[in-house]
């Protein structure tokens, strides 16, 4: 939502890829700030105390971005083409915009799993979220690593918001929703897994949109929160994890 | 006397007071807002017992406030002259239906608000069961977000339906009577009754909790709080008793639901949101979590001055910062047994007690 809110306003000024560099680094700041502030000199939070201190950062964040955007709903402009144009791809018009949201979604997955695979500070990460005491016995530092994944948590989903807001549009409450959806998105793959997570998404994005077939459109959005209740009862580890995996990881 | 009837008694006290202060100055229209708070009161201790007491967050608890508003608003609004079958006659015979006259002068026929309560009641009571069951197995943030998820649900489904209202919501609920000519309105004339009726409705929650937290059933939960594997390998039926509470703090939201429905005569849609459910669990955080009196106090005090519109457009932020401060210094809420020995603590500068990971 920040993100997306952020290179709307900034579209006014610069053009459109230089309002999304902005946008994204200003979440990135915006993330690392909220990490230092308010997670970083807790000692030794239990995770349930991070969810809750985080629901009411987000519900802060909404509050501002309201009296600062208003109620209106943006989007930003189509990034080639317009709304109405479309691209024929074996016979099937698919508007540009969206073969921009799968574009860069492929690459942001792919980004990430080069991250984690390949550089060192990726693997150090991997070391924290396996087992924090251990990763800093062997000299990891593991504040700034949690820092350093709010900070990549945020941009990615600056990048996301940027990416999306010309078809589903921005408004100062869309972000509490993303949030929801990301979390069960993020359960339904198993935690730490985004390869999994790309494909969790789909499944839950192909659920939602034939659910409209046997409900009302309204119930929409119960629907993915109703799939992640079924999911928290009956495989707490993701359809893609492993149950040894979610029991390593300390909550 | 024990201590505790001196604190219901000293509450009570102060419930006249106020009463009295407000007939002193003049400002008797502030009890409509104080009546309003003594329902969302109502809430807030249940909450507090499944927070404080069992140990179990939710933030889904108005949902079941707004299952208990609408079921009731819609029963007792709901026209049943235009339908016919065996059971509205039955019904209408065994005296379940009541007719009366809408504001265009037009007869309707609706459920009797006794009928309309009863259903909210058993309604939620069937879907906390039923939700409580698996969702109370989940532990830390699982379980927020789960308790998060169905009061999202509630929501949705209030606003997506079209007989519920959708975002208008239901109004021109009827009054709620009860024995003794004492109507349950927000008809300026009963303002006084309705401000005692309301807060003697949560006397009444509040000695039922209080006696229940010092029976076998308190103690045990306590236990379940403090060591849940060590409780269950005492031979307590964790699971059970914390479903139990689960659902009875359900009732207590779903009960409020249904008066301030009746009182303020329509529910709408954001009352089934996230921010109010995040609001009961600031308000029972800054009340200390295991402390009713201290949640119902803070209770009495923020309600108040969030429905008089002090905190104007900042509303629901100051109940996002309220959280994420008690959150940050003080996890096990703020106004507790031990803020004293706390705070001389904090002044000598020795390390507290290691929060558990």
């Amino acid at each position: 939502m920040l993100g997306g809110m952020i290179a709307v306003t900034m579209h006014k000024l610069v053009p459109l890829p230089l309002a999304i560099l902005f946008a994204v680094v200003l979440t990135m700041i915006v993330g690392a700030v909220i990490e230092i502030v308010f997670i970083r000199w807790l000692h030794k939070p239990s995770v349930l105390r991070m969810v809750i201190i985080t629901i009411g950062i987000s519900i802060l964040i909404r509050e501002i971005a309201l009296h600062i955007w208003g109620e209106s709903v943006r989007a930003l402009p189509y990034f080639t083409g317009s709304s109405v144009s479309s691209i024929n791809l074996g016979g099937v018009y698919i508007s540009s915009q969206v073969l921009w949201v799968v574009g860069i979604g492929a690459l942001a997955v792919a980004a990430l799993t080069a991250f984690f695979g390949l550089t060192m500070l990726g693997r150090q990460m991997r070391a924290c979220a396996a087992n924090r005491d251990a990763a800093r016995l062997c000299g990891i530092d593991a504040k700034n690593m949690v820092t350093l994944s709010f900070v990549l948590s945020a941009a990615i989903g600056a990048i996301g918001g940027c990416v999306v807001c010309p078809i589903t549009y921005v408004q100062y409450d869309s972000g509490t929703q993303l949030a929801i959806k990301g979390f069960t998105v993020a359960i339904l793959g198993g935690l730490g897994n985004s390869t999994a997570a790309v494909g969790a998404g789909m499944i839950l994005g192909i659920l939602e949109s034939f659910s409209i077939w046997v409900l009302p459109t309204a119930y929409k959005e119960a629907i993915s929160i109703a799939i992640l209740l079924a999911i928290l009862f009956v495989k707490p580890s993701g359809i893609f994890g492993s149950a040894e995996a979610a029991r390593l990881k300390e909550f | 006397m024990e201590r505790k009837h001196f604190a219901i008694a000293g509450f009570a006290g102060l419930i006249v007071a106020i009463q009295l202060a407000t007939r002193l100055t003049g400002t008797e229209y502030f009890l409509t807002q104080l009546t309003m708070t003594a329902y969302y009161s109502l809430v807030i201790v249940g909450l507090c017992m499944l927070i404080g007491y069992a140990g179990q967050i939710s933030l889904g608890h108005a949902g079941f406030f707004a299952i208990g508003g609408y079921v009731s608003a819609f029963l007792t609004t709901f026209d049943l002259k235009s339908h016919h079958g065996a059971f509205i006659s039955l019904m209408e015979r065994s005296g379940a239906l009541v007719s009366r006259q809408d504001i265009y002068g037009g007869t309707l026929l609706t459920v009797h608000p006794w009928i309309a309560c009863a259903a909210a009641i058993l309604l939620t009571v069937a879907v906390a069961y039923l939700v409580g069951g698996p969702v109370l197995k989940l532990k830390g943030h699982y379980l927020a977000m789960a308790t998060l998820g169905i009061g999202i649900i509630v929501y949705r489904i209030v606003l997506g339906t079209e007989f519920l209202g959708a975002s208008d919501g239901i109004s021109e609920v009827p009054g709620f009577p009860l024995p003794g000519g004492l109507v349950i309105t927000g008809d300026s004339s009963s303002r006084i009754s309705n401000y005692y009726l309301a807060w003697g409705v949560v006397i009444l929650g509040m000695v039922l909790l209080l006696n229940l937290i010092r029976s076998r059933v308190g103690r045990a939960l306590a236990a379940v709080h403090g060591a849940e594997d060590a409780a269950g390998a005492m031979g307590i039926p964790t699971a059970r008793y914390k479903l139990h509470t689960f659902v009875l703090s359900a009732v207590f939201a779903s009960l409020a639901g249904v008066l301030l429905t009746h009182f303020n005569g329509g529910i709408g849609p954001s009352e089934a949101g996230v921010m109010k459910s995040v609001r009961y669990v600031a308000i029972v955080a800054i009340g200390g979590m295991a402390n009713l009196w201290g949640a119902l106090s803070m209770s009495l005090v923020l309600n108040y001055l969030s429905l008089r519109g002090y905190f104007g457009t900042y509303d629901d932020a100051v109940f996002g910062v309220i959280l994420i401060l008690i959150m940050m210094f003080a996890p096990d809420g703020l106004l507790r047994r031990h803020l004293l020995s706390d705070l001389k603590r904090l002044v000598s500068r020795t390390p507290a007690g290691e929060e558990a990971p």
